[in-house]
């Protein structure tokens, strides 16, 4: 695909899984995205950073746990993925609780990589 | 009386709103995205530490397990399961889910 008609894509994720379909939606809206070799990233922000916390074990709520999909992002070539830090802070979270790598970043960076993107679509 | 949440405490109001009617005495049982209450760490624990002198405070063992966090409960929050869930129900008078 020829370098103008790539845009960039970023996918806010504000929401907890499980409680509600939006972090599960998201997901399946972002692997859509990929197909098209479009410019991705992803935000993880305010109760959007437990969709990446480890260990999840949906068993006893019979629901699908999710979240290995976000290690087969990288797969699709889906590799900017940004937690905001005062979110992941006021949660009790650190990087080493995530289940991917990502860029973490202040909310002032955030505002900044925000206004760059071409389309932002929120869940 | 049994106070059931459901909704995240750090997005909603729910948890605020029946921590400040509930009467000394009561139960309360975090279920759903109000598990993330029960966890340590987070910006309102103590607000949480708090309502626990006055207050029994339970969560779904399940849909911690579901969120990755079941090694964070506070210590003194008692975790239950479904069964359990039943238990609260029946042994109170009345119960109010805060939606």
């Amino acid at each position: 695909m020829s370098e103008e008609n790539i845009k960039k894509f970023m996918f806010v994720n504000r929401k907890a899984p499980y409680g509600t379909i939006y972090a599960l939606e998201s997901l399946e809206v972002v692997l859509i995205t990929a197909a098209f070799d479009q410019d991705v990233s992803l935000v993880f922000m305010d109760d959007g950073v437990y969709q990446l916390k480890k260990g999840q074990q949906t068993k006893g709520i019979e629901c699908k746990n999710f979240s290995p999909a976000y290690r087969a992002l990288e797969g699709y070539d889906i590799e900017k993925l940004y937690v905001e830090k005062e979110s992941m802070e006021a949660r009790g979270l650190s990087e080493e609780d995530l289940l991917v790598d990502v860029t973490v970043l202040g909310r002032a960076e955030m505002g900044e990589l925000m206004n760059q993107q071409d389309v932002v679509l929120s869940f | 009386m049994l106070h059931i949440i459901n909704k995240s405490p750090l997005t909603n109001n729910s948890l605020d709103s029946c921590l400040r009617v509930a009467k000394s005495g009561g139960d309360i049982l975090l279920i759903e995205d109000a598990v993330y209450a029960a966890t340590s760490g987070s910006a309102l624990e103590g607000k949480i530490l708090e309502a626990m002198g006055r207050l029994n405070i339970y969560v779904l063992q399940p849909d911690l397990e579901a969120r990755g966090l079941a090694d964070r409960i506070i210590t003194g929050i008692a975790p239950v399961d479904y069964g359990g869930f039943v238990d609260l129900t029946a042994n109170n008078s009345n119960c109010q889910s805060w939606l």
